[in-house]
């Protein structure tokens, strides 16, 4: 048993090596089902990542009366903080909301000047951040019963309401052209590799046959082939995962530079393990897979 | 130990190969089996390995039938059995050397063995010095001796030799048939498939003589006579 499989690896590596050829072709062809794979993982981070860029920039304000006192409004905010799809809620007073204002104008004195004359022209207000942009609505139905409207001046929903759902249904789309364009290349990217392992074994299949008529039991066949496969998947995987750091290395500081926040490099520090072991898993499962099933046909004999 | 019965063997669409062929050969016996070529040798030789299904009939090897037991059970089988084919069937991703050490290497024999056994049978059929070169660095008659040496090496109970003497001279034909009544000697019971006149007639053994499909004659101590 050991015996065997000591000659099954030593069998492969000497067909590694002699077919060198062929092997290289299929390395290649490998690394680039690979970093397809490895791209679209990176992709996808992208995207959520601007996903969540863009929705934590929306949020709806409730502004409320005068007269309204203090302690409804704080209550209020408690209220809305229990519901589940409200992710933060932050109350801001009359004055704090001037506060605000002043800063950001600071400088601009004619402004400030006019503002002092008028007094403070702001109502305090609730801004209020959902964990998704399609959950607003049910948010200012809430805001909208009938005993909130003696405090309630406006809720700003129904002014953004056209671009919240255009941010949402951007973003969700964004998300399904991603999945299926992934499952499209990926599939494309699969098949020519699968194509080119059964191209290699086809050129083979004379020698399968012969090892069959003296002999030979199947997985005798069948283990060099498959661990050729794993010895171009791993060797693939490996020169990609090189490719991938090179290539996060020297464009994170480039693509920082339009998105500050945007560092793939730590992304890719950060799920070193998660991207080696989806490189390895798509190299060497195209490589067994691929090798097993274009096998078949000529163990027949 | 083999038995032929009632075999016919049609290729599609209408191409007899074998019809009505019925014999049995013995342990330890040689039998050559004659004919002109297209004659029907080969795919006898065939059917007997489970390289091909007849048509109609049956295969006995050692009172079991060849075409009814699993696939999976045929490498068993074929270790019994030493094929010098035709057309050599060499591995030609394997040196000489490797492509006998093949048929050990299957049967799960040690590595001594095969470093010992392998030189022996390599020099038997006058090969040591191209132990490591590849089949196509190899000239006709020197891929028919890796593969005579390769159905020799493991011991086989019988060997089927598909014209082993083609592509030799006949300085090493005489040594090659000399080799193969060596082995029947031994125990070993040889199928020897063939068109050579001399040969044939210098061995006076059981001679089979095939045309078109059927036995036209089967004698012991027979003679190529077409």
């Amino acid at each position: 048993m050991l015996t065997s499989f000591r000659r099954i690896i030593r069998s492969a590596w000497l067909s590694f090596c002699r077919n060198s050829g062929l092997s290289i072709a299929t390395v290649f062809i490998m690394i680039m089902v690979i970093t397809l794979v490895t791209s679209l993982f990176l992709l996808k981070k992208t995207t959520d990542f601007l996903i969540i860029k863009v929705q934590e920039k929306i949020d709806v304000s409730v502004y409320f009366k005068e007269e309204a006192p203090e302690n409804d409004i704080l209550a209020l905010r408690d209220e809305i903080k229990k519901i589940p799809e409200v992710k933060n809620v932050e109350y801001i007073s009359k004055e704090e909301a001037l506060e605000i204002f002043t800063q950001k104008h600071e400088g601009e004195k004619e402004l400030l000047e006019s503002l002092a004359e008028a007094g403070n022209p702001f109502l305090a207000h609730l801004n209020i951040v959902a964990f998704e942009a399609s959950q607003y609505e049910a948010i200012s139905n809430f805001l909208n019963q009938d005993s909130l409207q003696n405090i309630i001046q406006e809720v700003d929903y129904y002014q953004r309401k056209s671009i919240i759902n255009n941010i949402y249904s951007i973003t969700s789309n964004i998300n399904k052209a991603g999945i299926i364009l992934g499952l499209i290349l990926g599939l494309i990217a699969a098949l020519v590799a699968f194509n080119t392992i059964r191209l290699a074994i086809y050129s083979l299949r004379e020698e399968i046959s012969i090892m069959r008529l003296v002999g030979a039991s199947n997985w005798f066949i069948r283990g060099p082939f498959v661990i050729q496969g794993i010895v171009c998947g791993v060797i693939a995987a490996l020169i990609t995962l090189l490719l991938t750091f090179a290539l996060c290395y020297f464009f994170s500081p480039k693509i920082m530079t339009l998105t500050p926040d945007l560092n793939i490099f730590s992304y890719f520090t950060g799920n070193f393990w998660t991207i080696v072991l989806i490189q390895l898993a798509t190299g060497i499962g195209i490589g067994v897979f691929s090798s097993l099933i274009a096998m078949r046909r000529y163990l027949q004999v | 130990m083999i038995k032929f019965q009632n075999i016919a063997k049609i290729y599609p669409p209408d191409t007899v190969a074998l019809e009505e062929v019925s014999f049995e050969i013995q342990p330890k016996e040689f039998v050559s089996i004659v004919g002109k070529s297209g004659g029907g040798k080969t795919t006898l030789l065939r059917l007997l390995l489970a390289e091909e299904k007849p048509t109609k009939g049956r295969v006995f090897f050692d009172d079991v039938d060849v075409h009814r037991i699993k696939k999976s059970y045929y490498p068993f089988l074929r270790r019994r059995i030493g094929v010098i084919f035709q057309d050599y069937k060499l591995l030609s991703t394997k040196t000489a050397f490797e492509n006998v050490a093949y048929v050990m290497e299957v049967m799960g024999k040690s590595e001594e063995e095969i470093a010992k056994a392998v030189p022996q049978v390599l020099d038997i059929v006058g090969l040591t010095d191209k132990a490591n070169n590849f089949p196509a660095q190899l000239s006709g008659g020197e891929k028919q001796r890796v593969a005579i040496a390769r159905a020799l090496i493991h011991r086989p109970d019988v060997i089927l030799a598909d014209e082993p003497t083609g592509n030799l001279d006949p300085y090493n034909t005489s040594e090659i048939i000399r080799l193969l009544v060596k082995i029947n000697e031994t125990g070993t019971t040889v199928v020897l498939a063939s068109h050579d006149k001399e040969v044939i007639n210098s061995l006076r053994r059981r001679v089979i003589t095939l045309e078109e499909g059927k036995i036209l004659r089967d004698e012991e101590k027979g003679r190529f006579i077409l």
